[in-house]
């Protein structure tokens, strides 16, 4: 059993795995919060009912947002006054990397970098960084986390979905919402909602996430949701086929998609033949995993 | 971003990398100057961002001066893999006794950069990894710690590189190191590394990628941008910071994010249509945005018919419902258009579109359905 939980006082007992990630212990600070989406997120993520706890503009110390959360000038000041546990960073892409060290040497264990556009040499150093000091990083170029009726650490619009069984994790933003509603349609509620992101490194991979949910007794079931390039689908399959016992739907965007060109996302892209949607499908189905042919049929798989 | 051979070999001849004596041309004429200028035997050499040049003709071997001309007004006018041929760079020719790969690229998989060398040069890499994987050497490198000359040697001894030249190695290496990290670089690659009968270390061929997120502190290497090998509606999209690739197909289409736009095209497909371009207009798209998406989407002559699927978080639908509406004013399209909108403000967007004479659909399948039946009836009736 991985023991992931960083509670203090712990009420889970190391067992409620997934509340690391986002639940009402969460003490979330926003870096980047006094800028247009820091705010304008920061407001949907209180009206939630997520704990912000304040937040990081450098040259903004002193201020407040929303007349109660107090703004810092740097991670570590706003970590020591606000006992902080986790982050999310709404910075632009060329200061994004330093946000992310700066977390990770104020001591802050879990960060969620929203940002999209980082450069991939940057997010190579960061995350062998956050590797060495065992920071968990989610992201970047990611929607977030949701974990409905509980809190939301993103940008994922929370009346979308509903609390529920059903653990989701994916490389997509809208495509991820797209499920989310369609599931929602079904009644068909979500544990967490997990947004890995669709940059070529970055930090949460699928793996990473598919052990949370097979260890998280409120997940019964999972859907994962891939795309174009890169392998981590494949490594995925190989998890499920070794250690997952929870029953698992997909669907793989990027069918249609021209080898060579990268579709939107950093990562979206098939390189000299590796990467393609039909070689994941492929893999997942090998795997005993059920995939969708389009994203509304998702939930309808594990019904 | 991709870079020219020439542009790559000036980079690595920058920092410390030798590379063959010559000049890019333009012109026949440039071409003979360039190689009287080096002694009459040189090599002409297309510089086209494609792949396969050299099975394409477009790599060739002159003796004297007035065979470099003559095989310069050839290449010059030559079209490889759909690409016009504008420069040739003229280069020293090399006597080679033996054609090695190395090159400095990311590693996704492993988040970290990785050396690959071969002592299986001058040939495509990627098939002799598939026919002789034991024949490729890989050595990481710690992104924190930067290039060690002792991996470096450990590559030279992997391939069997001869004792003399190690040292000469390592520099090559350290230098492409430097090469791979000033530039922001996705690959560095030097295919072949030759040992002359000199026996000198020369770099004969260059190729470079440049990380298009890194572009914002490259100003220089922006400048040596070639859009040759881009559809001019893929260089407007990039003027409107839209992301929009072009295909074959007859449905156009127009997504919020990139995840759903690829989706969508899928599921056009999986309904019997064929897609004609990738469109992500982004999160929080305006109407000034959507207007420019939709004229670059229907300048495609093939288009039948388009497809909007918008599912707004942060965009607002109703906004994006504005911005159909004065785009439809200002570009007047003459194709059906189906519009698929849920999420925030959803039911004030579909409202503003009542009026538009636009098929509304509800799902994302029913949406690609009848998309894929408008086009096609439209083949029928024009």
């Amino acid at each position: 059993m991985v023991t992931l939980c960083r509670h203090k006082p712990c009420p889970c007992e190391g067992t409620y795995i997934m509340s690391i990630l986002v639940d009402n212990n969460t003490r979330l600070i926003v870096q980047g919060i006094t800028g247009n989406e820091g705010l304008f997120h920061t407001t949907q993520m209180v009206a939630y009912g997520t704990n912000v706890v304040g937040g990081v503009t450098p040259g903004k110390g002193g201020e407040w947002v929303l007349d109660k959360l107090p703004v810092f000038d740097s991670v570590k000041t706003a970590r020591d006054a606000t006992d902080a546990t986790a982050t999310i960073i709404f910075v632009p892409a060329r200061f994004a990397p330093d946000a992310m060290f700066e977390a990770a040497d104020a001591g802050i264990p879990l960060i969620i970098c929203i940002t999209e556009g980082v450069a991939v040499q940057d997010m190579m150093r960061v995350r062998n960084y956050l590797d060495q000091k065992k920071v968990r990083l989610i992201g970047p170029n990611c929607p977030g986390l949701l974990t409905p009726g509980k809190a939301k650490v993103g940008i994922i619009p929370g009346d979308i979905a509903i609390p529920g069984n059903v653990g989701v994790v994916s490389r997509s933003g809208t495509l991820t919402y797209e499920v989310l509603y369609a599931m929602k349609n079904l009644g068909m509620g979500a544990s967490t909602c997990v947004g890995i992101g669709g940059d070529p490194v970055n930090g949460t991979n699928f793996t990473d996430v598919l052990e949370m949910f097979e260890h998280d007794p409120k997940t019964e079931k999972v859907i994962l949701i891939g795309e174009i390039g890169g392998s981590e689908e494949e490594k995925a399959a190989e998890y499920i086929t070794s250690k997952m016992t929870k029953p698992v739907a997909a669907f793989i965007a990027g069918l249609t998609a021209p080898p060579g060109k990268r579709m939107g996302h950093a990562g979206a892209i098939i390189e000299g033949g590796a990467g393609t949607a039909a070689d994941k499908i492929k893999a997942l189905e090998a795997a005993g995993v059920k995939v969708a042919k389009h994203p509304e049929e998702i939930p309808t798989l594990l019904m | 971003m991709k870079l020219h051979e020439y542009q790559s070999k000036t980079i690595f001849s920058k920092y410390g990398i030798p590379i063959p004596k010559g000049r890019v041309a333009a012109t026949a004429q440039e071409a003979k100057q360039i190689a009287e200028e080096l002694g009459g035997r040189v090599v002409i050499k297309a510089q086209v961002l494609a792949g396969g040049r050299g099975k394409a003709g477009g790599v060739k071997l002159a003796k004297d001066s007035a065979e470099a001309e003559q095989l310069a007004t050839q290449i010059l006018g030559m079209d490889i893999k759909g690409l016009p041929v504008r420069k040739v760079l003229v280069d020293e020719a090399s006597a080679i006794d033996q054609e090695i790969y190395f090159a400095i690229t990311n590693d996704r998989t492993a988040k970290k950069p990785v050396m690959i060398a071969s002592a299986a040069g001058g040939v495509d890499i990627e098939e002799v990894a598939a026919a002789t994987p034991e024949k490729i050497v890989k050595v990481h490198i710690d992104p924190l710690l930067g290039l060690r000359e002792y991996q470096a040697r450990d590559v030279a001894v992997a391939i069997d590189l001869p004792r003399a030249y190690w040292k000469d190695f390592v520099k090559i290496a350290m230098g492409l190191w430097q090469v791979y990290s000033a530039t922001d670089a996705i690959l560095a690659e030097i295919n072949p590394l030759v040992i002359t009968k000199e026996k000198k270390l020369i770099a004969l061929d260059g190729k470079m990628m440049i990380d298009d997120n890194a572009l914002f502190r490259q100003p220089d290497l922006v400048e040596m941008r070639d859009t040759d090998e881009d559809a001019p509606s893929e260089i407007e999209a990039r003027r409107y910071g839209l992301s929009f690739i072009k295909l074959d197909g007859n449905i156009g289409c127009m997504v919020n994010g990139a995840g759903l736009a690829m989706t969508s095209m899928d599921v056009i497909k999986l309904f019997g249509g064929e897609p004609a371009n990738f469109l992500d207009i982004g999160g929080g798209a305006g109407a000034d945005k959507v207007a420019a998406g939709m004229r670059i989407i229907l300048t495609d002559p093939n288009v039948k018919a388009v497809l909007f699927n918008i599912f707004g978080g942060i965009t607002r639908c109703d906004e994006v419902a504005r911005g159909i509406l004065a785009a439809m004013e200002e570009v007047k399209p003459k194709v059906p258009m189906v519009v698929r909108l849920v999420g925030t403000n959803a039911e004030d967007g579909r409202r503003l579109l009542e009026n538009a004479k636009m098929i509304t659909a509800e799902t994302l399948a029913d949406a690609a359905k009848k998309s894929v039946k408008a086009a096609k009836k439209r083949k029928i009736n024009s």
